[in-house]
């Protein structure tokens, strides 16, 4: 029997954790994720998991203890934000080329400098090409949820890569919402048990990890690494199908809107998406065929799957709450644009930068946003393919 | 009349909005006080750690650099080797000196840059909400270590003071503590001698301070005063731990 809840994000996903009872858990203290972690080891410290936990001394400390431990053979977590995520970039690639399934929740949270604590997605699209997959989550429930599903997917036998659980810091770690708990032994049989790939120190296998390749194999290496990529999105499909068996909630690699008989539309990750949903009713009520995608699976990026959903349309407005310096366009915006290249007819694609720095997202940026598209198909005039909304000038 | 005491002009007329009992008010106030004394407000910059002194620059009256936790000794090593007419301090918590930022301390000191550092020992860490750091003390209950510091998993206080004094390229390490009148007016020699060693170009100096956090400690301010007399002291013993010009002592 689910049982109800008003729980934060980061207590939801604490409680995931420890319904999964991992082996290891590295953890060092970053807002907004401090909460989920120090959570997590007061369950180490009442004997409601058996999980070693090391409380380490930096984020680069963390995720190499998380390296080591998942090389030795254990189930390993840890959760960060910002700008320890940052700090563990160079252990992020090898997390991934060494093929560990190391699952991570990210509480997201903007970048220095300017210092700033609140929500936005910098830190994760910072890590977007590091060879994790990443999963994003609207909401507390998703966040459990994906959580859960993070541990089959990123396990699974043909996988065996990390993996990054997103939800925005503050609006959804550190509001209660009402949400609903699996049982901890329906947890418990739905990612099972743990099942070690070439462990170190297994004396009838002897491995070595992280070797030195240079030019004689190390394109190879990558080759294989890409192959696997592309093997994601069918186990995040099949996990999310047993999934629903046990929760009655569905999961896809995105997820839709009113967009089958759409012909403009929002594409927005995370907590923003609820928001933009209401709009959308808003102007379906007034007769606007407005609809939404909101990307789960971000990396790696579905790319064909969202081309087929969005090619029907006629203008599409990409959210992001992040930019991608460099004089272009935001990281999502490039995504769906790759997404949408190959379709001869495809919908006009603009992009605005939103919520940087945990800036407010209201129902009005979204009305903006949709009136722009309205207007742009009325007079097949775009004003201007990049923006920043809600910023003062 | 005379006027014989005022606020700094090293502070700006901004009310400190640390915690009731926090210990930073009184630190900010006497780096300041010395460096009105040494007449080098407008010489001096300061880095702001990451930790509760994130918010020093509303309250130090002269140019504040903010970098990444745990990097403050590398950071002045840059400014003091681009600017070495100028007077530059760090001032770092437990979290950001004795955690995240370890290599960085020891290397800036290993070194001998001619900066000085203050250190502040609480204990725990502050602004994420009271978690178990390196200084913990084996035992005390924080929000990661709710039954108390196990050394067996988790390791024993980290003394950094001691720790550096064993460094060659440094010349003057201090642990002070404002837990009282006294102690406080040790701290403040030690504050000034610092100052004076980098003006001296004598190289790398520290002062590690250890302050209360009531917050984090659930304690009033007057028991955690206490508790550094009766708990901490002891295992983070006061005095001057290296002097390279040996000069005379607290």
């Amino acid at each position: 029997m689910a049982k109800i809840v008003a729980v934060t994000g980061n207590e939801a996903v604490a409680n995931a954790l420890k319904q999964v009872n991992p082996d290891v858990c590295a953890a060092y203290p970053i807002t907004p994720q401090t909460e989920m972690m120090q959570r997590f080891s007061s369950f180490v410290s009442d004997g409601k998991v058996k999980t070693e936990i090391i409380l380490v001394e930096s984020e680069h400390s963390s995720m190499s203890a998380c390296v080591g431990a998942c090389a030795a053979g254990g189930r390993v977590i840890t959760a960060t934000s910002s700008q320890g995520l940052a700090l563990m970039y160079e252990i992020l690639y090898i997390a991934s080329g060494t093929r560990l399934p190391i699952v991570m929740p990210v509480v997201n949270r903007a970048l220095s400098a300017p210092l700033n604590i609140h929500g936005d997605h910098s830190d994760s699209m910072g890590a977007r090409d590091t060879g994790w997959i990443q999963l994003w989550s609207e909401n507390a429930q998703e966040a459990y949820d994906n959580t859960i599903q993070a541990f089959r997917i990123a396990e699974h036998m043909d996988i065996r890569l990390p993996i990054m659980i997103n939800m925005d810091g503050f609006i959804i770690s550190h509001s209660i919402e009402r949400m609903e708990y699996l049982d901890d032994d329906q947890v418990q049989n739905f990612v099972g048990e743990f099942k070690s790939l070439n462990p170190l120190l297994d004396l009838e296998h002897p491995v070595s990890y992280g070797p030195l390749i240079l030019t004689d194999y190390y394109m190879e290496f990558r080759k294989a690494q890409d192959d696997v990529e592309s093997k994601v999105p069918g186990v995040v499909l099949d996990v999310a199908k047993d999934f629903e068996k046990l929760s009655g909630r569905t999961y896809g690699l995105f997820e839709t809107y009113r967009l089958d008989d759409a012909e403009i539309a929002l594409i927005i990750l995370n907590s923003a998406a609820g928001t933009s949903k209401d709009v959308v009713d808003e102007f379906r009520d007034k007769g606007i065929k407005a609809g939404l995608l909101k990307p789960r699976l971000y990396r790696p990026f579905p790319y064909k799957e969202i081309g087929e959903a969005l090619k029907h349309l006629k203008a599409v407005c990409v959210l992001d709450r992040a930019d991608a310096f460099g004089g272009s366009f935001g990281p999502v915006y490039m995504d769906i644009a790759t997404s949408l290249y190959p379709y001869k007819e495809r919908p006009v694609l603009i992009n605005k930068i939103y919520g940087l720095g945990g800036r407010d997202y209201l129902p009005d940026h979204a009305k903006l946003v949709l009136n722009e598209l309205v207007e742009l198909v009325g007079n097949g005039t775009v004003k201007s393919y990049k923006e920043y909304i809600g910023v003062r000038e | 009349m005379k006027k014989i005491f005022q606020r700094p002009e090293s502070l700006k007329q901004e009310p400190f909005r640390y915690c009731p009992g926090c210990g930073h008010s009184l630190i900010h106030r006497l780096i300041a006080e010395c460096i009105d004394e040494l007449g080098i407000r407008e010489r001096v910059i300061g880095i702001a750690p990451v930790g509760c002194a994130v918010f020093a620059y509303d309250y130090f009256n002269f140019d504040i650099l903010e970098v990444a936790h745990g990097r403050p000794p590398a950071a002045a090593t840059g400014l003091k080797r681009t600017l070495p007419d100028r007077v530059i301090f760090s001032y770092q918590g437990d979290g950001d000196l004795a955690a995240i930022g370890t290599a960085e301390i020891i290397h800036a000191a290993n070194r001998g840059e001619d900066i000085t550092v203050f250190f502040i020992n609480n204990t725990t860490y502050g602004m994420t909400g009271g978690q178990m750091a390196p200084t913990t003390l084996i035992g005390q209950k924080t929000a990661t270590s709710p039954l108390g510091r196990d050394p067996k998993t988790a390791g024993f206080p980290l003394r950094m003071a001691e720790l550096l004094a064993t460094i060659e390229g440094a010349s003057y390490i201090a642990r002070v503590s404002v837990d009282s009148y006294r102690n406080l007016i040790d701290a403040k020699k030690a504050v000034l001698k610092a100052f004076r060693y980098q003006m001296e170009q004598k190289g790398f100096s520290l002062v590690e301070i250890l302050s209360p956090c009531p917050v984090d400690w659930k304690l009033s301010p007057k028991e955690s005063q206490i508790r550094i007399q009766n708990e901490i002291i002891p295992i983070y013993p006061l005095g001057t731990f290296k002097d390279a010009y040996q000069e005379s002592t607290l």
